[in-house]
């Protein structure tokens, strides 16, 4: 009973980010731990399964968007669980109206689709952009290392997808027709050399052909991100559009920064907005231009605006963007 | 030049197979894979290129299957 009578003591900066989640029962929330792109060294993920036996209930959940969370805490003991998973370097996520901590595939290093660095740029933004408020509504960033696509990337506020643009050295060409035979979307025939013919249109930037071009007369002229912006899921989702195109890895924060500057000068006044809805009211054009100052080799020449899908429930509460 | 028929045989299985057969082999003895069409002929050259192995060409079979040539690579 005197544990009751205490009166808790609690840090509040621990909270100043967000990633405690109030629970259904008294005096207990959820823990969601920071875990970018969802790599997790193995000695955080016995820490955490200490603190989990220690304070939690029986399970963990392990989320949609790649964290661990700690389920049943009593906020009595926020401070330890967040001092002693810090041993470990284990800290907690973000929620609310801030950037969230970045979902990414496994990446480039072992993956053998992998076309780019993945885990290198989720680390990179969840360093230099986590918890950052946005003053509207969440903020979230994915990064996907081919065009598969696993991370659904444009569902993200701002979605990367890896991509690779190729050439080919012809005189290193064997004839082998391994490239045409790999070529899933039917960009590569033979020609009547006997040579590979690569048309740009259906060609979806996946890299197969270098993959499994025997000689290396298949290269990458170009490697980078495709990035698709005001995409989000929950009760009205929408589908983000294309606006760059082989945006060099290094720019990914700069990139980032310059979406949720634009996202909050336009939602001024408008409270509890997300990015897609802003970008239907305002025209994707208005987005374009302001990106293309800062990067004039990515952005894309023109696109549309995210896209609502015809099967949700519900009429939409904005007002459509009218050219 | 001895021809594994990896027909009717699943990813990562076939994989593993040629790989077992590539063990047998000395570096730049050849082997002769009969693949299905499909996810094998499109998952099991890359897989053997990423092993070190060289491939040396692809041939569509009468029947629609493909015969993939292959060298084994340095150990």
């Amino acid at each position: 009973m005197k544990e009751q009578q205490e009166k808790p003591r609690i840090d509040l900066g621990n909270l100043k980010a967000g990633g405690f989640i109030k629970e259904r029962g008294k005096d207990l929330f959820t823990v969601r731990l920071r875990v970018p792109g969802g790599r997790m060294a193995v000695p955080r993920l016995k820490k955490i399964a200490e603190v989990a036996e220690k304070y939690g209930g029986e399970f963990v959940h392990l989320s949609v968007r790649q964290s661990i969370e700690l389920i049943n805490i009593n906020f009595r003991h926020f401070d330890a669980v967040v001092q002693e998973l810090g041993e470990a370097e284990q800290q907690v996520a973000s929620c609310g109206a801030r950037v969230r901590v970045p979902v990414a595939c496994g990446g480039c290093e072992y993956n053998p689709n992998g076309l780019v660095d993945t885990q290198k740029s989720a680390l990179e933004v969840d360093q230099r952009l986590f918890g950052a408020p946005t003053g509207h509504h969440k903020f979230k960033v994915a990064f996907a290392g081919c065009p598969f696509d696993c991370p659904k990337s444009s569902t993200n506020d701002v979605g990367f997808q890896g991509a690779l643009l190729p050439k080919l050295d012809k005189g290193a060409c064997i004839s082998c027709g391994l490239c045409a035979k790999n070529c899933t979307p039917g960009a590569i025939t033979m020609g009547e050399d006997r040579k590979p013919l690569l048309a740009t249109d259906p060609c979806i930037w996946c890299g197969d052909c270098v993959k499994v071009c025997p000689t290396g007369a298949w290269e990458a002229k170009q490697t980078g991100y495709n990035v698709r912006i005001g995409g989000k899921w929950g009760r009205n989702p929408l589908v983000g559009t294309l606006f760059a195109t082989f945006l060099p890895e290094e720019q990914v924060v700069a990139f980032i920064t310059g979406v949720l500057a634009w996202y909050k000068e336009k939602a001024e006044g408008q409270g509890r907005i997300r990015l897609g809805d802003i970008i239907i009211q305002e025209g994707p054009a208005l987005l374009l231009n302001h990106l293309r100052q800062q990067f004039p080799h990515s952005v894309v020449a023109a696109t549309v605006p995210p896209q609502v899908i015809d099967t949700q429930v519900g009429v939409r509460g904005v007002q459509p963007w009218q050219p | 030049m001895a021809t594994i028929d990896l027909r009717g045989v699943s990813c990562p299985t076939n994989f593993v197979k040629a790989k077992l057969a590539l063990e047998e082999l000395e570096p730049g003895d050849r082997l002769e894979l009969l693949l299905d069409d499909g996810e094998a002929v499109k998952n099991v050259p890359r897989s053997l290129k990423g092993d070190g192995h060289k491939l040396l060409g692809l041939q569509k079979t009468a029947e629609g299957d493909y015969l993939l040539t292959v060298e084994k690579g340095e150990e």
